[in-house]
């Protein structure tokens, strides 16, 4: 080897040196795997799928141009079923999903508790399990014969066996309760992490003021908790909106009265099992728009789009 | 420096191997005796136990075509989407598949994606219940091959009945049928037929019994036919008001629940394919010997002896490398006489080969089926038993009878008649 080379060589190595090591460019280097893999995976299928949503769809390579016909035909009482029952199990999720979580941090955050880490990861562990897996349990617990674990307990209080996959209700009810008991330990998580940010002090001087326990839950806890809190509600309503599993283990083939019918549910069902993909697309695009809204509102009312000050 | 590089060389050739691995273009020895690789989609174990043999047979009778056949199986759902979208982009489809009927209309739509069948079907034709070709055909051109006929029969709990006194041989006619119903519920106090109510059975193959159906032979809907609706208030009748029905747990006869129910005892009778046989003998072991299979009571001599509901349609895909050598294949494992006695012997399926029916293997008394001749009854039935029209809206038509016709006729009592009308209305304006 030349001693030209060499020094060539290392002339290179110090260019790659220096890019890799430039304030400047650096930051870009290390985002760029997700930038990348945002725009692939994606930016261009949402693109895609507004395209797709004003065509109809004969196969991926030959599509027929038809307006808006597909967002018209969202007009029908299916979607509104969908866009109810995606609404009302959103609803319930907000006013379970945040209190219990946080009530549950609240207590295994109390260093009297004994074996704290114990329960927690008891309560953590029920969201490692799959939701199908959790489902198929689920679905037996919740069988409508009278032996089946819960009408078996429910007749210990005198109530008559309830078909829980057949009514509009109970069908809420035990595609709540599996959502609620999977995701808990998540969130209690979350919570418990905010607690620990907050600093003792202040539960001291409230201590010295005379404050009691409830006063410094709802004066101290809850208002230093609003970050932590405001980022569960996103992901509770996003959550609840794009909800399929829990639908899905209930009511496998087909929702009688569209009692399981979700959007996503909706989308799946008009794209794949009736090969129609550009109403499919359309229904996509509407969830996201719904979801967008929902979100902007509540950031704006939350105040966060307000400069700091 | 010099580890550097060859570290950077070392991910790029990584890299590079990654990506090759993805184009994956394998070159077949062709000529030699390299058994040719298939590879073949099911989406219920039950049907790789005749298929196996049949691959098994294929391989010594043709030795110098040696195939080596991969199975796949899928949940039935999620393989209806994988291959519609294999076919659609183009890539990734098996040679063979397995398809579900309910969603066989949604792949003869556009450029279809699988091979005609008309070389090896037309010379067998006569020999087969000829509607079960109907099902997986389009513009005179056969897409897939029959599992089974899927004869809609009644299924009787002898014990049950004989202890209400009531004769299953007589139940001819349905005003029999409803009347051993009301006796039934009378004496007993149980329920005498379970239906489902989020789904379409007994519905389906009562309306195509009398020449009624979702669809016309063009595909235009008809959900709101005078027969459709008659039906639907008899079944109504027989759920709401005289209460000798009741619905079966979960909705459906698939479920765990509903195995259980029946498998205790809690109906008489139920109206199902043939093809539940198999459900019987796998879930529902207390009431061996006690179930007989008898024909659907009729209404009149006009209606058909029976409805073929249900049924697989297996087809071959275009994406194949070698598409007549899977043509034979699946003619060998579905259309021969010796295919059609495993559809029996091995799953419990009516096989479409009708000449196959007086064979021996078929005329076996059945243990579970009350030691009976099942074979004897469906020879009577040969040449009566209709299926139903499919087109475009098959899969849609069939998911709002499910959805939304039984569930409001039955659970939240509407009318009968207005249901099926806007049924029908919501499906026309897809067309």
């Amino acid at each position: 080897m030349s001693s030209r080379t060499i020094v060539e060589d290392k002339k290179l190595a110090g260019t790659v040196k220096r890019f890799l090591y430039s304030q400047k460019v650096a930051p870009y280097v290390l985002v760029s795997p997700f930038i990348i893999s945002f725009l692939i995976f994606f930016l261009v299928p949402t693109i895609q799928t507004i395209n797709m949503s004003f065509h109809k769809v004969i196969s991926l390579n030959s599509m027929e141009f038809i307006g808006i016909k597909n967002y018209t035909r969202l007009w029908n009482v299916h979607f509104f079923n969908a866009i109810r029952t995606n609404t009302i199990y959103t609803l319930i999720c907000v006013c379970t999903m945040i209190p219990i979580p946080i009530i549950l941090s609240v207590i295994l955050n109390d260093k009297l508790i004994r074996g704290r880490n114990f329960y927690r990861s008891v309560f953590f562990i029920p969201s490692l399990t799959s939701v199908i897996v959790a489902g198929v349990s689920f679905r037996l617990i919740f069988g409508s014969l009278p032996n089946a674990l819960f009408n078996w307990l429910l007749s210990f209080v005198g109530v008559e066996p309830v078909s829980w996959n057949m009514e509009y209700w109970p069908a809420m009810f035990i595609m709540v309760c599996l959502a609620l008991w999977r995701v808990t330990g998540v969130y209690m998580i979350y919570f418990l992490s905010g607690l620990q940010s907050i600093p003792e002090e202040l539960y001291e001087s409230a201590d010295i003021d005379g404050a009691d326990s409830v006063k410094k839950f709802f004066h101290i806890t809850l208002p230093l908790l609003k970050p932590t809190t405001l980022y569960v509600l996103t992901l509770v309503i996003f959550e609840g909106y794009r909800m399929f599993g829990e639908s899905y283990v209930y009511w496998e083939e087909n929702t009688p009265g569209d009692l399981g019918l979700t959007i996503t549910r909706y989308i799946y069902m008009e794209a794949f099992r009736k090969n129609d993909m550009g109403f499919g697309s359309a229904i996509g695009i509407t969830l996201l728009c719904i979801v967008m809204i929902i979100n902007v509102i509540q950031l704006k009312s939350f105040g966060l789009f307000r400069k700091e000050d | 420096m010099g580890k550097k590089w060859i570290a950077m060389l070392l991910v790029v050739f990584l890299l590079a191997g990654i990506l090759a691995g993805c184009g994956g273009g394998t070159t077949s020895g062709k000529g030699s005796k390299e058994p040719t690789k298939l590879s073949f989609w099911l989406f219920n174990e039950v049907h790789k136990q005749f298929y196996e043999p049949g691959i098994e047979d294929w391989n010594k009778q043709y030795p110098d075509k040696p195939i080596d056949v991969t199975f796949e199986i899928y949940p039935n759902q999620e393989m209806g989407s994988k291959l519609l979208i294999a076919l659609q982009s183009g890539t990734g489809a098996p040679d063979i598949s397995d398809i579900n009927i309910n969603y066989f209309s949604n792949f003869l739509q556009g450029d279809i994606q699988l091979a005609p069948l008309n070389s090896v079907v037309d010379p067998i034709r006569d020999k087969f219940i000829e509607s079960r070709f109907d099902c997986y055909s389009k513009d005179g051109k056969v897409y897939g091959l029959p599992t089974h006929v899927g004869a809609t029969v009644v299924y009787y709990n002898k014990e049950l009945c004989d202890a209400a006194g009531i004769d299953i041989d007589s139940l001819d006619t349905w005003e029999k049928f409803e009347q051993a119903g009301r006796d039934y519920l009378a004496k007993t106090g149980k329920k005498w037929i379970g239906i489902e109510t989020g789904n379409q059975r007994p519905f389906w193959p009562m309306i195509v019994q009398r020449g009624g159906d979702y669809l016309d032979k063009d595909g235009n809907v008809v959900l709101d036919s005078e027969i459709n609706i008659e039906v639907l208030s008899q079944i109504n009748r027989w759920y709401n008001e005289e209460g000798f029905a009741v619905g079966l747990p979960g909705g459906s006869t698939a479920t765990e629940e509903a195995f259980s129910f029946i498998n205790s005892g809690e109906i008489a009778a139920l109206i199902m394919p043939m093809w539940y046989m198999s459900r019987f003998i796998n879930y529902m072991p207390d009431i061996k010997g006690k179930v007989y299979i008898r024909p659907m009571p009729r209404s009149g001599p006009n209606d058909a002896l029976s409805a073929g509901i249900g049924g697989t349609g297996t087809s071959v895909t275009l994406q194949s490398k070698d598409v007549d050598l899977a043509v034979e294949v699946l003619a060998h494992l579905k259309l021969t006489p010796e295919a059609n006695i495993r559809f029996w012997t091995d799953a419990a399926f009516d096989p479409p080969r009708w000449d196959v029916w007086d064979k021996p293997e078929l005329q076996k008394p059945d243990e579970y089926f009350g030691n009976e001749k099942v074979f004897n009854m469906l020879l009577q039935l040969k040449d009566n038993i209709p299926s139903p029209n499919y087109g475009d809206l098959s899969s849609s038509a069939q998911d709002i009878v499910m959805n939304t016709v039984m569930y409001q006729t039955l659970v939240e009592k509407q009318d009968p008649a207005t249901v099926l009308k806007n049924a029908a209305d919501e499906l026309r304006s897809k067309q």
